[in-house]
This record gives C-alpha cells, sequence and structure tokens, in this order.
C-alpha cells in the first residue's frame, strides 16, 4: 500500500493531505470504484434492510466462494461462476419467500441450508483444484487498491444497470415489502418480485464482489442503510442518507488507509460500524425526547403486553 | 477405519460435537436465529486469528470470541426490542440488521489480525486461516479430541439444564414473561451456550461450516415433527448420522474434505425432510 519506504505522511492541511492521496492514479481508480460501490450497494442495500433480507443478502455474497473456485477448477472466466452460483441461489433462497407464506424460522433455516451447501462446495472445488488459499483472502476483502481502468469501467456499467433495474421494480417492490398482504390482495405477483429483487440482488453482489472483495459489498450492502433507516422511515431521504453515508465510509476509510499500514477494508468496516452504533444512539435519544413529551398514559411499558 | 487414531479421535469428538449441534441447533432454528448463529461462526476466524497473533492457544481466542459475541447478540437484539411487540418473528427480523452489521465488523477485525499475524510473524497466517476457516476433524490429537468431547458433553448438559423454561421463552415469550421466566437472562444464556457450541464444532467443521451442522439437521427436524421431544432427539440424530457418514466417506474418499462431506451430507438430509413432507 504504501509506495516509498518513509510513507506519505498525514498533516494539518487538508487541501494538501487530499492532493497527495490523488496524486496516484490507483488511488484515483480506488476512490472512484468504492464510490461506485457505495452508491450501488446503498440503493440495492437500502431495499435489502428493508425487507429484512440480510441473512440473504449475506449468503448472496458467500456465493462468490463456490463461484470463483468452481470457475478455477473448470478453467472458465470467473465472473461465469460468479453469475451461476448468484444466480442458482437468489433462486434457492427465494423459492420460501413471498406468496407461499412461512415462517420467518423457516425462512432463516432455509437460507442458512442454502449457505452451507455453496460454502462446502466451494471447499471442495478448492481441495479439488490443490487447496490454493491465497485466492480465498483475495475473493472475501478483494483489492480495491488494484481497479484497472478496464474494470472500473465494466463496474460503472453494472452498478448503473442493477440501479435502473431497481427503479424499475421500486414501486411495486416497496408496496410489497412494507405490506405483503395488501399488495397480493391488489394483484401484485409479490413471489416473483421477491425472487427478482433477490436476483438483482445476488448479481449485483457478484458482479462487484470480483472487484472489490465480498466483505466491503456486504459492509456497504447493510450499515448504510440500516443507519439511515435507524434515522428516518420516508423512503426518499433515507435513500439519499443511505448513499451519502456510503460514500462517506468508503472515502473515509480509504484515505485512511492510504496514510496507514492496514488494509481498507479494516478501516471501511469499522467506520461503518461506527456511523450505525451513533445512528442508533441518535435514534434512540430522539425517541426518548418524543417519549418523554407524549402523555405517560400512552407510553408503552414493559410486561403491559395486551394480547392483541 | 477404526485402527486408525486420528480417525478414533474424529469420531470420539465429532459424535459429541454433532450432538451438541444438533440438540442446540434445533433451538436456533425454534428460535429464528440462524443467522446469529452463522454470525457467531465468523465470529471464531478473527477469535482465533487474534490468539494467534498474540501467540496464545487459538482455541481460548476462539471460545472468548463466541461466548462473548453470543452474549452481545443476546443482550443487543432482545435489547432492541424492549419497545416493541413481543412476537418472535418480529424480534428476529429486527435482530436481522443488528447482526448484519456486527457481521462487517467482525469480518473487517479478521483482515485486521491477519495482516497483524502476516507482517509480525513470517508465513503460517494462510495456514492458521485456512484451519480456522474450515477445521480439520482429522487432524485433532488424544487429548484435544477428548477435550473436545468433554466440553461438547457439558455443553448439552447446559442445554438440557434450560430446555424448559427456554422453550417456553421461544414459544411464547409475553406468556413466559408474565409467568416470572426472565426471558432476557434465558436468551444472554443461551446465545452464550451457542458461543461455546460454535466455537466447540469450529475445531471439528470450520467456522465457513459450520452453520450446515448446526442449521440442517435442525431444520429438517422441525420439518418431520413440531413435537418438541421427538424433534430434539432427531435433530440430535440427523446430526450425529451427518457426522459420522460424512467421516466415514471422506476416509473412504481420500480427495473429499471431512467437513465438506459432513456438510454435504447434513443439507442433504435437509432437503429430503423438505421433500418428504
Amino acid at each position: 500500500m504504501r509506495t516509498e519506504p518513509t510513507g506519505p505522511t498525514i498533516g494539518w492541511d487538508v487541501v494538501r493531505d487530499v492532493s497527495q492521496v490523488l496524486e496516484y492514479h490507483f488511488m484515483v481508480n480506488a476512490l472512484l470504484a468504492g464510490g461506485v460501490v457505495a452508491v450501488m450497494a446503498g440503493l440495492v442495500g437500502w431495499m435489502m434492510v428493508l425487507r429484512r433480507e440480510t441473512f440473504a443478502g449475506h449468503t448472496l455474497a458467500m456465493m462468490a466462494f463456490p463461484g470463483a473456485s468452481g470457475a478455477a477448477l473448470l478453467g472458465v472466466p470467473a465472473a461465469w461462476g460468479y453469475f451461476a452460483f448468484c444466480g442458482a441461489g437468489a433462486l434457492a433462497i427465494g423459492r420460501f419467500a413471498g406468496a407461499e407464506r412461512r415462517s420467518w424460522s423457516e425462512r432463516s433455516a432455509n437460507t442458512g441450508a442454502v449457505q452451507a451447501l455453496a460454502l462446502a462446495m466451494g471447499f471442495l472445488f478448492v481441495s479439488l483444484y490443490g487447496g490454493v488459499l491465497g485466492d480465498l483472502e483475495s475473493v472475501l476483502f478483494g483489492n480495491l487498491l488494484g481497479v484497472s481502468d478496464t474494470q472500473l469501467l465494466g463496474l460503472t456499467g453494472v452498478a448503473a444497470a442493477a440501479v435502473v433495474a431497481l427503479a424499475a421494480l421500486a414501486r411495486p417492490l416497496l408496496f410489497a415489502s412494507v405490506d405483503s398482504d395488501a399488495a397480493a390482495a391488489r394483484g401484485l405477483p409479490v413471489q416473483a418480485l421477491s425472487i427478482s429483487f433477490l436476483a438483482l440482488l445476488g448479481l449485483a453482489v457478484a458482479a462487484t464482489s470480483q472487484i472489490t472483495g465480498v466483505m466491503l459489498v456486504f459492509a456497504l450492502l447493510v450499515a448504510p442503510a440500516a443507519s439511515a433507516q435507524a434515522l428516518t422511515a420516508r423512503p426518499l431521504p433515507s435513500l439519499g442518507i443511505t448513499v451519502a453515508l456510503g460514500l462517506l465510509v468508503v472515502w473515509l476509510g480509504l484515505g485512511i488507509s492510504y496514510y496507514s499500514v492496514y488494509p481498507a477494508g479494516f478501516f471501511i468496516t469499522v467506520i461503518s460500524f461506527a456511523v450505525y452504533l451513533l445512528a442508533r444512539l441518535f435514534a434512540m435519544a430522539l425517541a426518548r425526547r418524543s417519549r418523554e413529551r407524549a402523555p405517560a398514559a400512552s407510553r408503552p411499558g414493559p410486561r403491559r403486553g395486551v394480547i392483541s | 477405519m477404526f485402527s486408525a487414531e486420528f480417525m478414533r479421535n474424529a469420531l470420539l469428538a465429532g459424535t459429541f460435537i454433532a450432538l451438541a449441534c444438533g440438540v442446540s441447533g434445533w433451538f436456533v432454528v425454534l428460535r429464528g436465529q440462524v443467522f446469529a448463529g452463522d454470525a457467531l461462526s465468523h465470529v471464531a476466524f478473527p477469535g482465533a486469528l487474534a490468539a494467534a497473533a498474540a501467540g496464545i492457544d487459538q482455541r481460548i481466542g476462539l471460545f472468548a470470541a463466541t461466548i462473548a459475541a453470543g452474549a452481545a447478540i443476546g443482550a443487543l437484539g432482545r435489547g432492541a426490542l424492549a419497545g416493541r411487540d413481543g412476537r418472535s418473528a418480529s424480534a428476529s427480523a429486527a435482530e436481522d440488521t443488528a447482526i448484519g452489521t456486527v457481521f462487517t465488523v467482525i469480518l473487517g477485525l479478521g483482515v485486521f489480525f491477519l495482516t497483524l499475524l502476516s507482517t509480525s510473524s513470517a508465513g503460517g497466517a494462510g495456514i492458521q486461516g485456512a484451519r480456522t476457516l474450515f477445521g480439520s476433524v482429522f487432524g485433532l490429537g488424544a487429548g484435544e479430541a477428548r477435550l473436545a468431547a468433554g466440553v461438547a458433553i457439558a455443553a448439552l448438559l447446559l442445554t438440557a439444564a434450560i430446555a424448559r423454561p427456554l422453550l417456553f421463552a421461544s414459544v411464547f415469550p409475553d406468556v413466559a414473561a408474565a409467568r416470572g421466566v426472565r426471558t432476557r437472562l434465558l436468551s444472554i444464556a443461551f446465545a452464550a451456550l451457542l458461543g461455546v457450541v460454535a466455537a466447540e464444532a469450529t475445531q471439528a467443521v470450520g467456522a465457513l461450516l459450520l452453520l450446515g451442522l448446526l442449521a440442517a439437521p435442525a431444520a429438517a427436524a422441525h420439518r418431520v415433527t413440531a413435537a418438541p421431544l421427538a424433534g430434539l432427539a432427531l435433530a440430535g440424530a440427523l446430526a450425529l448420522g451427518a457426522m459420522w457418514g460424512g467421516l466415514t466417506l471422506a476416509y473412504a474418499l481420500p480427495w473429499l474434505p471431512p467437513s465438506t462431506a459432513v456438510v454435504l451430507i447434513a443439507v442433504s438430509l435437509y432437503y429430503a425432510a423438505l421433500g418428504w413432507r
């Protein structure tokens, strides 16, 4: 990460620091790629968090492992493996979502089984291939600092396609996510919507994680969206906050890692977690204030749960 | 097969680890906490790496990390719900996001320790990482196997001790709370117990594949029967079957890693149960 033995030094002159970071082409590419992933993952992740499908998102992100190792074993481009496994995973998880109403525990158990199967297959592929685990680290954690111009272009194209697809699905999907019974009664294909969203999630994760690593994509899917939804329930402002927080987290993380020996992924995940904790604390403080203003009679107390 | 010592060790540790996973997994599925179990399995990775970086026995780091994370998930998840309605389904759904964010930081710490390890000591990091992620049940020594079996038995006994109130609190949280069951304490205790089981199973099947042993047999049992005792017994039996079958298969086929074989059998059992009903 450091290019000279002494390394760049950080000072109080912000303009000098930023221009020092931007001096290198690989840093510019890393910042751009990180920004693109932050916007796409923020938008898709907002819907994912709203639908409480974090576990599904995590499982789909994990599909990169059998995808990459299976492709290496067969000698085909890694992208084929990513897309095949993410698509199959979305179908396997989506089978249990939507119209045929299953309990939460049953759905999460199914997702867990899909993930276990995928990882077991991935490990099998790795050991058949000859047990090169050096790749595993780059699959999980990516190499944001080695993004080429072509990769950046491809990444931007995929992200734009994902955002356009999400925008096309957005209105019915939002309805189905918030109140699936009412949406089904109004004739919306709830199950088809649910599977298409999972497929979109899987493809977006597959396409971006090849370049930036699974972990970074997952961190950017969950944390900014969860923070934004803790702060406001209105869709548009919360989407805006999500994207802003995602960009902040990525750029700050990359900037700090430039001046340190530790990898960018570490800083990005830690900063996103800190942002989430701050958002939760802020939301709790807001709720407490509004509760204090409200008349005491309407305050829901513990153990006063009336059978509903 | 039984003449090889590594096989006897693997069977001894595997048997009790499978039983502990199956039985506690039944409660995990019942409580809708599969994602929490998944998170715990990933905590094992930075835990073991941190111990390796600090130069102490990796099992200490493993157990410390998973138990602490289990207790934290138990406390944080339920605590966040104090103001919400107490139904377990929505409770689990709200946990979803909290676990997801904790996850990212856990994996981030894993990278951090991996970097620390690879900069402090030349090499060894990859092997350590591979052992933690995928387990090495055939590499257990006699002492390690006996210790693993002992801890698994202790976890089983603890599960049995809290089984009745835990079942009550999982199915009817409100009624249980009204009857004076300390549901919050129970859920923290169970999550910590789950941490012990996760650290145990990490030694056998590895952090990445632990979910297969924890969730798949239990989910299959839940599909087949709703009766608690029969379900618990079936979950334990299926996990045991997957473990024995997987170890035998891996012994017979040298190219097949044991943890993969165990998880593949466990997941096939789950899909068989789906088709059966």
